[in-house]
């Protein structure tokens, strides 16, 4: 068990959602080479873009990326998860529309006024979830639960049943793409956040601070370390995440509808947080295995698509896929894997000696 | 089987993986005793019950049980339970959602239709048997402990058990709820059950039991009759000292003079698990609390610490007031803790060596003000060379070292922080001798140094070598402080035992 655990230190987290994406990237290959041309085209609005099946992934997996990496803190502190992100995220998609449609214009001033007053409400909305898990000691699922329910109709109270329209430059230009640059503002987004948690992990110990309350939660404290507090900081750090989520499904649409923005994102988040190879019970994570977690399954989808399946079957595909990927990264294959890997490494001498053992 | 015996095991022997947990022991319990299980933590109590009951697979030995030809097979608690041998476990295992009478009969009648008015009658007339204060229909929640614990002992007698084993039975009960425990255990040692009693308290041994077993460290060092074992006799066998041999101690080093200046006073200091107590320290002091198991030693350094919800009590360092209510407000003002339980509370399991040392310094130094990963690496590099900590790598999880490596590197973590009072509960529990010795040749060179040190142990010998002071506790209060030439193992036990119990080796 104890050399198991150490040849999976280091990289050993991410092994299994690298594998997965070769194998993914491999099997397009064979496939249809063209499933990774990418081309530079001019676009409806006379910009230059990159297009093709790989700036698509990358794309529209962003604001799975964005959220996928605040639920990576939240899971790692608390050790569960946040199911109402994507329901959160359309009150926040409402808020940002309401106070930019109240302001009048849009201009860059109002857009960054509108977005810090999403920014605000949103994370409003995960203190509570926060309250509910860090104080009151409800499981995350349930706490989580009841906004889950109910944001939806808390975003449609926000903005009635319109669905705003926002046509606007400045609009296009987060959602899609800004004029000059080839590559869709949304992976920027995703950069950008990523760079944010990177910096506040750089100049504070708040990641060890989140790896030990989520490991051992009493020994944190008797250390000094407020586990309530952390707890708290992990969910205001998801609100931010799903607001710029939000703002870019606002943006990359153009309109607002609450119904949506953001729909069943939660799930896939979850799973992103999984296949990276992060504990769902808590602990040590790596925000960069989510973040691949969320191309993968991105990358599933579009290659189904792109196989030509029909939209009602590709979940069912995907699900399969996801299996494979999900029982590769289990403790007991990992384990096995583990073992036959050694074996076959010490050759034969150690192979007798451990069957010993075992026996 | 001799006439009156419910129960023979012999030569009992059980190994885990570099621990032998009992070594060749022997245990009796005859028809209608009370009959006491006793021993330190790690004495293998537990570890026999456990085999008994089928929890664990014994590795040698014989059990026999009453009115059965040879040895009992034992494989399974279902087994255990079979064949008459019922648990009662510290924490209820009944279903509190339940009613008494759901909970007396559930999972033991064949009837494919369930006849609960006839259970209830049936319970009603087994709680007025006993006199055991409940109502059939009554939720098993809403009764207090007592009368629950009380119901799982009358379920288990129902069940026409010959030995029953109480395993600290009394531990969260009040006085009251006690005695009509012990009124209940000795109502049915009067119809013929044999009972097996494990706790702590010395003083409920003494009240309701007939004999001792005593248990150290996975061996069987008696059976005794009540009548014939003085206390303080029981204290010296549990500890492991036959008292004329306390004589010579060899002392590992000069005990270091404390100084003058008081670094931590506390008056009236409670908590949510002690009582109110006085207590300070001087600089360059090494103390010590002693007390058997629960005698709320662990307690009472939690208090200081802060690490139980403190509720009244006012604390000075260096003639400064300070409120420590929670073990960061300890932590920042120069207060080290290692608790007693490393495994629980100590270690972060999956956290590398290196950030399970740092992390105490971090939260003092804040949040916003990280520790670099070189200076990290260079305090990791520091303490696993000063402290001989073996471990692959400064990466390697803490979790895959030894017991006595993990201790260590929970020392460096408050070595590091430079604390001027350090609390070591147990810091020796669990690790080789080695490692015993050089933590106790540590203790003394900190003191030397001017760090003011508590020291507790369960080995009293480690106490003695390492302590200038010895606050003994019984129960839950302080009851003697030892000094200079108290400092003695009789008189410790004796201390311990209550002033009251002669000591008949003197």
């Amino acid at each position: 068990m104890k050399t198991n655990k150490r040849s999976f230190s280091g990289l050993g987290q991410l092994l299994i959602p690298l594998v997965a994406l070769a194998i993914l990237i491999v099997f397009n290959i064979f496939r249809d080479i063209s499933f990774f041309s990418i081309d530079l085209r001019f676009n409806n609005s006379g910009n230059m873009v990159l297009t093709g099946n790989l700036v698509s992934i990358i794309d529209s997996a962003s604001e799975l990326a964005i959220i996928a990496m605040g639920m990576t803190l939240v899971t790692a502190a608390c050790g569960g998860q946040d199911i109402s992100v994507g329901a959160v995220g359309a009150i926040s998609g409402a808020v940002f529309v309401k106070v930019l449609q109240g302001m009048g214009a849009i201009t860059i001033g109002t857009m960054l006024i509108a977005f810090a007053l999403c920014c605000l409400a949103t994370i409003v909305f995960k203190l509570f979830n926060g309250m509910l898990v860090a104080v009151f000691r409800i499981q995350p699922m349930i706490a989580t639960l009841i906004l889950y329910s109910c944001a939806r109709s808390i975003a449609y109270w926000i903005n009635g049943d319109a669905t705003p329209q926002l046509r606007n430059e400045i609009i296009s230009a987060i959602g899609k793409t800004i004029p000059g640059i080839p590559v869709p503002t949304p992976i920027f987004a995703v950069i950008l956040v990523g760079l944010l948690l990177f910096l506040i992990f750089k100049f504070t110990s708040l990641r060890l601070y989140i790896q030990s309350v989520g490991i051992n939660e009493g020994a944190a404290r008797l250390n000094g370390i407020n586990p309530t507090r952390i707890k708290l900081i992990s969910f205001i750090l998801l609100g931010v995440c799903v607001s710029v989520a939000g703002l870019i499904g606002v943006c990359r649409l153009g309109q607002l509808n609450h119904k949506t923005l953001l729909v069943d994102i939660e799930m896939d988040a979850i799973l992103a947080v999984a296949i990276g190879g992060n504990s769902l019970g808590g602990g040590r994570f790596r925000l960069s295995g989510s973040i691949l977690g969320a191309y993968i399954i991105q990358m599933l989808t579009t290659t189904l698509y792109a196989m030509n399946v029909a939209p009602v079957n590709v979940k069912a595909y995907k699900a399969i896929v996801i299996i494979i990927i999900v029982v590769a990264g289990s403790p007991v294959v990992k384990n096995k894997l583990t073992a036959l890997w050694n074996r076959l490494r010490s050759g034969p001498a150690r192979e007798s000696a451990r069957k010993e053992g075992v026996s | 089987m001799e006439d009156g015996i419910v129960l023979t095991m012999r030569g009992i022997s059980i190994s885990f993986p570099g621990v032998k947990a009992l070594n060749n022991v022997d245990f009796t319990l005859r028809r209608g005793e009370i009959h006491a299980l006793m021993g330190e933590n790690g004495a293998g109590k537990s570890t026999l019950i456990k085999v008994l009951t089928g929890v664990y697979e014994k590795d040698a030995g014989s059990i026999c049980i009453e009115g059965r030809d040879g040895e009992a097979n034992i494989h399974s608690p279902q087994q255990a339970q079979n064949l008459g041998i019922s648990t009662v476990y510290q924490e209820i295992t009944l279903c509190p959602n339940l009613t008494v009478a759901e909970n007396m009969f559930i999972g033991r009648t064949k009837d494919r239709i369930v006849r609960w008015r006839e259970y209830e009658k049936r319970t009603t007339e087994i709680l007025d048997n006993l006199g055991i204060p409940a109502r059939a229909s009554q939720e098993l929640s809403h009764c207090s402990l007592a009368v629950q614990q009380m119901v799982a002992i009358a379920r288990a007698v129902d069940m026409k058990c010959k030995v029953l084993i109480l395993d600290e039975p009394t531990s969260s009960l009040d006085d009251k709820e006690v005695a009509m425990l012990f009124k209940l255990m000795r109502e049915l040692k009067e119809r013929g059950v044999g009972i097996i009693f494990v706790t702590h308290f010395l003083e409920q041994v003494y009240e309701v039991s007939d004999r001792i077993t005593v248990l150290r460290g996975g061996e069987l060092v008696g059976e005794y009759l009540v009548s014939e074992l003085p206390q303080v006799q029981l204290v010296a066998k549990m500890m492991g000292k036959s008292l004329d041999d306390l004589a010579e101690l060899e002392r590992i080093g000069q005990k270091s003079a404390a100084g003058e200046e008081t670094v931590y006073e506390a008056k009236d200091l409670s908590s949510a698990e002690c009582r109110p107590f006085d207590f300070r320290i001087r600089r360059g002091e090494v103390n010590g609390f002693t007390g058997l198991l629960g005698s709320g030693r662990s307690e009472s350094v939690r208090a200081i610490f802060g690490a139980d919800q403190v509720t009244g009590g006012r604390v000075t360092i260096k003639g400064k007031p300070v409120r420590i209510t929670k073990p960061h407000d300890a932590i920042r003002s120069g207060i080290g803790y290692l608790p007693e339980n490393r495994r629980r509370d100590g270690i972060i399991a999956d956290l590398s060596v290196r950030d399970n040392i740092i992390l105490a310094l971090q939260v003092i130094k804040g949040m916003n003000h990280p520790i670099s990963r070189a200076e990290a690496e260079a305090f990791a590099d520091e303490y696993i060379e000063a402290l001989q900590i073996k471990t692959a790598s400064k990466d390697t999880p803490i979790r895959s070292l030894s017991g006595g490596n993990q201790q260590k590197v929970i020392l460096a973590r408050w070595l590091l922080t430079h604390p001027q009072y350090l609390i070591l509960d147990e810091p020796t529990r669990g690790i080789d001798v080695g490692t015993k010795l050089e933590i106790q040749k540590l203790v003394l060179k900190l003191a030397e140094e001017g760090m003011s040190v508590t020291f507790i142990s369960s080995e009293i010998e480690e106490m003695l070598r390492t302590c200038s002071r010895l606050i003994v506790m019984r129960d839950r209060k302080i009851v003697g402080e030892l000094t200079g030439d108290e400092l003695t193992q009789a008189q410790v036990m004796k201390t311990i035992a209550g002033g009251e119990a002669r000591d008949e080796n003197e």
